[in-house]
């Protein structure tokens, strides 16, 4: 097993070298050079000024010696600093804001598990019942569905016309004041739309998918051998068709962080949830390159340790993939 | 793909479906200029937001444009990057999958592991970092759109070549003298390209969800240009007085979405109908 584990994470580094060429050479594609925006907003700034600024930012270097320099950096994980007014370091405003941005993504992943398991084992066992075909009918619309939209039409239904949930934020006006008990209820009646929202966009590639494997299972011949020495119909499917089935669902764990994570972009700005997703998108606005660069680079980072545990806990579950 | 297919794709009802509604789409596109009832620019500020009505199937927005019009020549754009980016990330995907899979060994190795590594960005991370650098205009989206989105269309295109290049029809090429390059585009690629097809299907769909959710963040088409997503944004900051404005634009992105993932589905059922 350890062994499994240390190739995994040998095989992991040029993908890491992979991941920071790209980034530097999207940083590289803007117009003119990062110094602009501070120079040409500014008279004053004569040409030894911006020389000594190009020095400081090491632009000044050829290309290869300012990637490894930024290698270097960001090893230590210095991203540098915001352009915003604040000229705070990149690396903890992005801090600040991971948090709350994990814990939405990891309810709503919960969320999709406990909803789509179900629903592909039993489309799956009742293969062509009327449930089927609601729930393939549902996948059709789940995977054409523009999520901000569905987004929009719950805000209005539940927000506006209801009044039942809060459209913004995630704590209330007058959380400081609320006894300790309602603190929690105020919170959690802001993430219900978001986190709800979040894993609708994941429920219908689960459940086709477990649908899938489901089917592909009770095919198999130690199927056939459980039903032939006369177990339950119950148990050959819970015990034996069900274990075998959701054992490739844990490298979908790991395929779909970055789908999450990249939708998080969508829902924090529609909701206004103080994540990293709205931060990326307030950077993209403002062109604050360095929080977009380090942003980008973080989320890839996640992706990848996501299908490292993905793969790890496959390993653990499943032997036949170590040896192979 | 002969006339099994044909007989295959005209008795799929998902098949059918889906093509009414992509067949619907081009035809509202073409002729928008004589569907559109009004012009999708005139402003009438003696009718801001006004519900649907008669003579405003659709209600109006904040500058009293009428939203139906805005709506069907917003389907031209949904049209275009569609295509276009799908187009992109044909091209960019079915040479890279080509050569990986024909050459095999390093090449294979360097190109796959490329894909590996776009493959750990989130997708809508990186296309808004490019947007940030460069100017949002439709061109750029559907550029970066393709250029983001081909990954999935070089490893189906690398799996057909890997088994496709030991056939004997590929020895017979080789035997007469044939180069390389004629020997993969024009002997062994459009053999591949039944998957293709299906994964550009799906794509066009998946181009216009994500040029729409672009447009609704307000970094995709910029007004006053008519995009379905950047009506939904002004649904968004009237959401509490103008519903019309958050439902229609939104039921028409999620009908065509559903239209092409239909027609993709049935279009891979009547290639292969052992896949169903």
């Amino acid at each position: 097993m350890l062994r499994y584990v240390i190739k995994r994470l040998i095989s992991m580094v040029p993908l890491l070298i992979g991941i920071t060429i790209v980034c530097f050479s999207v940083m590289h594609l803007a117009p003119g050079s990062p110094t602009d925006m501070e120079t040409q907003m500014n008279p004053r700034a004569s040409a030894d000024y911006r020389e000594r600024l190009n020095a400081m930012y090491d632009l000044d270097k050829p290309l290869y010696q300012q990637y490894l320099l930024w290698v270097g950096r960001i090893a230590v994980l210095d991203l540098g600093r915001s352009f915003s007014p604040d000229r705070r370091p990149v690396a903890r405003k992005i801090i600040e804001r991971l948090p709350i941005t994990i814990l939405i993504n990891v309810l709503s992943m919960v969320l999709i598990f406990v909803i789509a398991i179900p629903i592909g084992v039993l489309s799956a066992v009742y293969k062509d019942s009327l449930f089927d075909k609601i729930t393939g009918v549902f996948v059709f619309i789940g995977f054409a569905m523009p999520t901000f939209w569905l987004a929009l039409l719950l805000m209005i239904l539940f927000g506006i016309d209801l009044g039942w949930l809060p459209i913004s934020g995630i704590r209330s006006l007058n959380y400081d004041y609320l006894p300790p008990g309602m603190v929690y209820l105020d919170v959690v009646k802001h993430l219900i739309l978001p986190v709800a929202l979040s894993a609708f966009g994941g429920l219908a590639g689960l459940s086709r998918y477990m649908r899938s494997n489901m089917l592909e299972v009770i095919r198999q011949d130690y199927i056939m051998t459980a039903r032939a020495k006369g177990l339950s119909e119950r148990t050959v499917i819970y015990k034996h068709a069900l274990r075998n089935a959701l054992l490739p669902v844990i490298t979908i764990l790991g395929l779909s962080v970055p789908g999450l994570i990249g939708g998080s972009v969508i829902f924090e700005s529609i909701f206004a949830i103080p994540g990293m997703g709205q931060l990326f998108y307030m950077s993209v606005m403002a062109r604050d390159y360095p929080v977009v660069m380090g942003i980008l680079l973080i989320g890839a980072v996640l992706t990848l340790l996501g299908n490292l545990i993905a793969d790890v806990s496959y390993a653990m579950a499943d032997p036949r993939i170590r040896v192979s | 793909m002969g006339t099994d297919f044909w007989k295959r794709f005209s008795k799929n009802k998902i098949a059918l479906a889906g093509s009414c509604v992509v067949i619907l789409l081009f035809i509202v596109s073409v002729f928008a200029p004589m569907i559109a009832p009004y012009d999708p620019h005139e402003i009438n500020l003696k009718l801001v937001l006004a519900p649907p009505s008669g003579s405003h199937l659709c209600g109006t927005d904040q500058l009293g444009r009428d939203v139906f019009s805005r709506m069907v020549w917003g389907s031209r754009i949904s049209l275009k990057v569609g295509f276009v980016a799908t187009g992109i990330a044909i091209v960019i995907g079915a040479i890279l999958g080509a050569v990986a899979g024909y050459y095999g060994r390093w090449t294979d190795a360097v190109i796959m592991r490329f894909v590996d590594i776009m493959l750990c960005f989130p997708t809508f991370f990186l296309i808004l970092a490019v947007i940030a650098l460069l100017e949002p205009s439709i061109w750029n989206i559907m550029i970066i759109i393709g250029v983001t989105g081909w990954m999935g269309i070089t490893r189906l295109v690398r799996a057909d070549f890997t088994s496709l290049k030991e056939r004997d029809f590929v020895l017979a090429a080789r035997a007469i003298g044939a180069s390389d390059f004629r020997i993969i585009f024009v002997h062994i690629l459009p053999n591949a390209m039944a998957s293709v097809l299906v994964a550009a299907t799906l794509g066009v769909a998946g181009a216009i969800l994500t040029e729409s959710a672009l447009s609704f963040l307000g970094i995709g088409v910029q007004p006053p240009t008519p995009s379905w997503g950047n009506i939904l944004t002004a649904g968004k900051d009237n959401i509490d007085i103008a519903w019309w404005l958050s439902l229609y634009p939104g039921l028409a992105i999620l009908i065509t979405v559903l239209g092409y993932n239909l027609l993709g589905e049935g279009i891979r059922d009547s290639l292969d109908p052992r896949l169903k």
